[in-house]
């Protein structure tokens, strides 16, 4: 199971097209007839991993539901970026209701397909991780319980950007936000915090939950596609990194999101009613500082002033990521 | 047809009626037994199409009817109290998105205490959410305002809740008149969404609005209820063509044409008023009676004209605006403006307290002689207030009043104390 | 549809907000030079027939190469291929197998009977070729392909020069090359063999022609002094190697002593002892200071040849010589040490290294030979206007490759120079180095091993050694090219773009930048594998 990458083939699977493979092989976003579903003129800042991220799940889904889609979309940049008056840079039937809802409205939006009958549209919620994983958790959970037709796409870039960097339940240990400043005797976010809503998801027995990131265009769009087919409730945690956030340069982003799953950081599987089928093997692994020490959120780690216990600590929480999902083939071991 | 049946179930029936296509439930007291009914004609497949769904919360349940309403299907909830200021955030999103979606309010009071009985707390904390507010007087309006509801609502886009008094209506057993369906039916035409989620003309719904155009959105929500004024009375005479009796509108006046005492009231309790009234009549006083049944918009112009010939009035209100006095009061002060009439506030039945006729009777004694405080707390316990207000300036830590107040009173037995 | 005020808005209107306005720096597409191109010493664009290769379409990736070089079956297996040694995937695992394509298409070619394009138009021009070796072959192809008429005069009774007379049939079998060779003649060069021309001018008079291409090599072995007994048998190098493609074998006895260290030495080594001979080579510093590539020592010592480092001939005998040992000094030249050894020896061939013969241009005015070599100046001319040389017989390094590159070169400016104009090669791009790349997106694999013939068919015939690829692995090779500097349209800049400002013109057509909406990110520049974008600043 999980996505089966083209193995040889110059670039196989890694690039986001390949001339070489026959027509049916390639990637919608190599696609000139592609629907760029969030188009040009949106306000995201430069290099936005959000704004890629949604372009890149979103059009799959397009392409997966041929066109029949409406998506919801939490407050957050997403949703700022996008939809300022009077232009929008959406280009499917999109509704913005509130910050905590959008798992609820798009439960509505899939409830009136079904009673109109219209069983071809296809439902989306989407929203930051703050929006997921914290004040739409609510409503994300209940979606879920119910077994809702809808497919939910949290962009996880690990803090609220929107408001100006602060922290939420998916900013990973260490980690410096404007409520987690690098100060005192144990700076930035606290270890020992924070909530897997992958597993969280998993744990409701829902048809399928899948994380990706916007390095692996591929196995994104793979599972994008993959969770269309199914019915029920579904749920992608996409790995988005954000440069203002982090305080990475705006050319850095895919870099950074290939780096955190190479380093284990964040683990790249998939599940299918609570069970892992399948899981992206890390091709060249690297250590934690690697991924942390081009980010300005982690700069307080290192230098003469760091703190090497922290950056231990947060190889251990990589190096338990490996053992418990199988990142690692054996010979890489 | 005729029914002997419970309030809840027949605006149930009201309900499946219009047929609503997604229902939200979130149990709440006392509007649950409505959502139950509608449960259960959904299972037993005698309302469909339509998606009946178990919400984790009320902010779901609104949110569940955003999406909903916003795909095109006529939606419905319901709720009270807490469960209202539980959806607050969405209940105004709604309203600034302009969906239709109609929801009972069983109205409740609101907590703490925590108190589940009637006032009118809840729904009139949404006074400026940007939905109509429409309250029955009877179990029979009751049914019939949610049908006229759901016409006016999509008619305008704009959400409406009908409030009806919890326990006292919602619960309350009596013969009510069921319409029909081919009536229904040819009173409420199919939704036909202004705006609608469709692959096939995609539009952004929900866009972020800056200052360079936000106000021009509120005032259209302002403009939409102030068309509603117009439609309301429309609506109630079409209501009456074909359902044969007089329903709705904006205000419903009685004994009102001499009266120089006018009593002013929202709800169920306008039946208590008006036995008052009638045995205050025989008795010979010029009184009469003014019913809101709509709150939201609020017919400045129309309660105007009926207080034109009074001389004095008294809003009775089962609501308080605490540290200024009324709610509705304020409004109907606001629709005299200038006309040099004297007015009263009265608060009455907070949280479920009982309103005689017979201290209704002595009030508005009080009211037509002129001595009445501008604000009176009806049938306060002023021993009760007093012993705790006199405490609280003895003691720091005085403990909760709402417990001492019942040691005062022995309520609580003394091995508790 | 009717659309509330404000909140509802209509799909895609944010093409009004033209975000390319926050830019401070912008991407631009452009070509850098792929390090294998960059080392080709005959220009051939290797990247861009890799490109065809990849995609399996071989006749017009064998079209790109021989727009460079007409060469391509005996380039597969004669080239040094300094392109792989410069390949920047050996940075990465191993440089891609280019020789081994190469020769795929070379032989794909011939299998096919794939011709070159004749020449549009005929310039009316004359041009004499002298030698029919690579360089002048290669020279003949091109003007030949802008439409000049061309005549070859080759002293030889064959077409090929030093690829027949001095490569071994095991390395480069003697059909393939006929068939290169028929192939440029097809285009109608005329060969006129064993024309040995003794005066260029007259030559040239004689034929009218309007200009001269000298490439007639350097086919004399050179000589050194060696005491040596009466009986003792002295050949030269070239003369063993030339007379194999003759009736009359060379007679060099059992034990043939092969005196030098390059590749001329090692090829007649390989080349006695597939005659039932035992070499021994004989040379005077370290395999590691050897100028014979040390993959041919390596193939050397596999048959059976035996080489006697540092060591220098000091007399030779009729049945033996006497070496010197020698020791490097400081500065890595081989010093005597007084040492001496005795070899059993039938002969000795010298390989040292070759002169040119330079007999046709006496009195030739203004020309200058240096060091026994032509001079010509950048544009491949002597001092005489109107005679171009290139090849052996020119100051540079002597291998197959650079004389095709010579003659391609003299090629273009002698049409220049017919034209009364001169030829202005287009400025090189900047290098593809390795760091411009984001090696992440190419595939782990492997280079392709060829095939290698056994050993003991490799010590008694002259069967080809070393094998070609097939289909298959001829089309894995071409696909490990990273196309360094060289867009080869994976979408990267397409997919990567967070605002669709990359407009995807279509396959081969690449891409263009919008730049109405570009920010300015540089995610494109950063995850283009093959380094074929870059940031410039924006113009204030």
């Amino acid at each position: 199971m999980g996505f089966q990458p083209v193995k040889f083939y110059q670039t196989g699977t890694f690039t986001i097209g390949n001339r070489l493979l026959e027509p049916d092989e390639r990637s919608v976003q190599s696609g000139q007839a592609r629907s760029n579903s969030i188009n040009s003129g949106h306000r995201a800042c430069q290099g936005c991993g959000e704004a890629l991220g949604a372009r890149y799940a979103i059009d799959a889904a397009m392409a997966e539901s041929k066109g029949q889609l409406i998506a919801a979309n939490a407050t957050g940049c997403l949703e700022v970026f996008s939809t300022p008056y009077p232009e929008s840079s959406w280009q499917l039937p999109w509704i913005h209701s509130l910050f905590g809802n959008a798992p609820a409205v798009a439960t509505g939006i899939a409830a009136a397909m079904k009673v109109k009958g219209k069983t071809e549209v296809r439902v989306v919620a989407q929203g930051g991780d703050g929006g997921t994983t914290d004040i739409g958790f609510g409503c994300l959970s209940g979606m879920f319980e119910r077994n809702d037709d809808v497919l939910y796409l949290c962009y996880d870039n690990q803090a609220y950007m929107n408001t100006g960097v602060q922290r939420s339940s998916a900013t990973p240990p260490a980690a410096r936000t404007a409520t987690t400043m690098p100060v005192g005797p144990n700076p930035g976010n606290a270890f020992g915090q924070g909530k897997n809503v992958p597993e969280i998801a998993m744990a409701h027995g829902i048809p399928y939950v899948a994380t990706a990131t916007v390095a692996d265009l591929r196995d994104l769009e793979y599972k994008v596609r993959r969770a269309m087919k199914m019915h029920g409730a579904r749920y992608i945690q996409i790995f988005v990194p954000c440069p203002l956030g982090w305080g990475t340069a705006s050319s850095d982003t895919i870099r950074m999101a290939r780096l955190a799953k190479e380093s284990g950081m964040f683990p790249v599987f998939e599940a299918e009613h609570g069970e892992v089928v399948g899981v992206s093997k890390i091709r060249h692994k690297i250590p934690v500082e690697e991924y942390l020490q081009p980010q300005k959120r982690f700069a307080h780690l290192f230098g003469t002033n760091g703190h090497p216990e922290m950056v231990t600590r947060m190889q251990a929480i990589a190096d338990r990521n490996i053992r418990k999902y199988g990142l690692l083939d054996e010979e890489g071991c | 047809m005729l029914k002997q049946t419970e309030g809840s179930k027949a605006v149930a029936e009201a309900i499946a009626l219009c047929r609503p296509e997604v229902i939200c439930a979130y149990p709440i007291s006392p509007q649950t037994h409505i959502v139950e009914a509608l449960g259960e004609m959904v299972k037993a497949g005698n309302l469909t199409p339509c998606e009946f769904i178990n919400v984790e919360s009320e902010f779901a349940a609104m949110s569940v009817a955003i999406g909903a309403s916003a795909a095109g299907a006529r939606s419905y909830t319901a709720t009270a109290s807490q469960g209202l200021l539980f959806m607050v955030e969405a209940v105004y999103n709604a309203a600034g998105l302009g969906l239709p979606i109609v929801m009972t309010v069983a109205n409740r009071a609101i907590g703490a205490p925590i108190n589940i009985w009637n006032d009118h707390s809840d729904s009139l904390s949404q006074r400026d959410s940007g939905w109509m507010q429409l309250f029955a007087e009877t179990n029979q309006e009751a049914v019939d305002l949610h049908i006229q509801a759901f016409r006016l609502a999509e008619e305008l886009s704009m959400p409406i809740m009908v409030c009806m008094d919890g326990f006292i209506l919602t619960h309350a057993f009596e013969r009510i008149d069921i319409p029909e369906q081919n009536q229904v039916d040819s009173y409420l035409p199919p939704f036909d969404p202004r705006q609608v989620l469709d692959p096939a003309e995609p539009v952004s719904i929900g866009a972020m609005v800056g200052p360079e155009a936000f106000m021009e959105v509120k005032y259209l929500a302002h403009a939409k209820q102030m068309q509603a004024i117009e439609r309301i009375p429309v609506l109630a005479a079409e209501f009456k063509q074909i359902f044969g009796r007089d329903s709705g509108g904006l205000i419903r006046t009685y004994c009102s044409e001499d009266a120089e005492t006018m009593v002013i009231a929202m709800g169920s309790v306008l039946g208590t008023i008006k036995d008052t009234v009638d045995e205050m009549r025989a008795e010979g006083h010029k009184i009469g009676v003014l019913g809101i049944i709509s709150y939201r918009p609020f017919p400045l112009e129309q309660v105007r004209a009926a207080l034109s010939s009074c001389k004095r009035f008294v809003v009775l209100e089962k609501s308080l605006a605490v540290g200024m006095g009324g709610i509705v009061a304020t409004d109907v002060r606001m629709a005299v403006t200038g006309s040099g009439l004297k007015g009263y506030t009265a608060i009455a039945g907070l949280g479920g307290r009982p309103i005689t006729r017979a201290t209704l009777h002595k009030l508005f004694l009080q009211a037509e002689q002129e001595l009445l405080p501008p604000v009176t707390f009806v049938d306060l316990d002023w021993e009760a207030v007093n012993k705790q207000l006199t405490r609280e300036q003895q003691t720091r830590r005085s403990g909760p009043a709402a417990e001492n107040m019942l040691h005062d009173k022995g309520l609580i037995s003394a091995k508790f104390g | 549809m009717y659309k509330p005020f404000a909140i509802t808005l209509k799909p895609g209107t944010s093409l009004a907000n033209m975000t390319g306005t926050w830019r401070t720096e912008r991407p631009v597409y452009l070509n850098r030079l792929p390090p294998c191109n960059n080392a080709c010493p005959a220009g051939e664009n290797i990247q861009g027939w890799l490109f065809h290769a990849e995609s399996g379409n071989y006749e017009q990736a064998w079209r790109v190469l021989t727009e460079n070089n007409p060469l391509a079956a005996v380039m597969g297996r004669v080239c040094y291929h300094p392109c792989e040694t410069a390949c920047n995937r050996g940075q990465l695992d191993s440089s891609v197998g280019i020789n081994s394509v190469e020769r795929f298409l070379g032989d794909e070619a011939i299998k096919r009977g794939w011709k070159f394009d004749a020449p549009a138009s005929s310039s009316g021009k004359r041009v004499l070729v002298v030698g029919a070796g690579p360089s002048g072959l290669s020279a003949a192809y091109h003007l030949a392909r802008m439409g000049h008429q061309v005549e070859i005069q080759e002293a030889g009774p064959l077409a090929g020069g030093m690829m027949r007379f001095g490569i071994p049939k095991y390395r480069l079998p003697r059909e393939v090359l006929d068939a290169e060779v028929q192939r440029i003649l097809d285009l109608g060069v005329t060969l006129k063999l064993n024309c040995k021309v003794s005066s260029i001018e007259q030559s040239m008079k004689d034929g009218r022609f309007d200009a001269a291409f000298l490439a007639v090599g350097a086919h004399i072995g050179k000589r050194a002094m060696i005491p040596a007994g009466d009986a003792a048998k002295i050949v030269d190098a070239v003369s063993v190697l030339r007379s194999m493609e003759g009736e009359d074998k060379p007679l060099l006895g059992r034990r043939v002593v092969v005196y030098g260290g390059g590749n001329t030495a090692v090829d007649v080594a390989r080349t006695v002892k597939r005659m039932g001979a035992e070499p021994i080579i004989v040379y005077r510093r370290t395999r590691d200071k050897a100028p014979a590539h040390d993959f041919e020592i390596e193939e050397a010592l596999q048959e059976g040849v035996m080489i006697k480092w540092l060591s220098t001939i000091k007399h030779a005998g009729d049945s033996s010589i006497t070496i010197e040992k020698m020791a490097l000094d400081d500065k890595g030249f081989p010093q005597p040490t007084g040492e001496y050894e005795t070899l059993e020896a039938d002969s000795v061939v010298l390989a040292l290294g070759q002169d040119v013969d330079l007999s046709l241009l006496q009195g030739v005015a203004g020309l200058e030979i240096v060091n026994g070599t032509v001079q010509v100046a950048p544009n491949m001319m002597t001092g005489h206007p109107g005679i171009f040389a290139g090849g052996d017989m020119v100051p540079s390094e002597r291998t197959v490759t650079v004389a095709v590159g010579h003659g391609k070169k003299a090629a273009r400016h002698i049409d220049a120079w017919l034209q009364g104009s001169s030829y202005q090669p287009a400025e090189k791009h900047e290098l593809a180095e390795y760091g411009k790349l984001n090696t992440w997106y190419y595939s782990d694999a492997d280079k392709t091993v060829r095939p290698m013939l056994d050993v003991i068919r490799r010590q008694t015939s002259f069967d080809e050694v070393q094998g070609g690829l097939d289909e298959s692995t001829a089309l894995f090779e071409a696909r490990r090219c990273l196309s360094c500097g060289n867009c080869f349209e994976c979408d990267n800049c397409y997919g990567v773009c967070p605002d669709n400002a990359v407009i995807k013109l279509g396959p081969g057509k690449g891409f263009q930048f919008n730049y109405d909406y570009c920010k300015g990110c540089g995610l494109c520049v950063a995850e283009c594998p093959c380094g074929a974008i870059k940031m410039e600043p924006e113009e204030t």
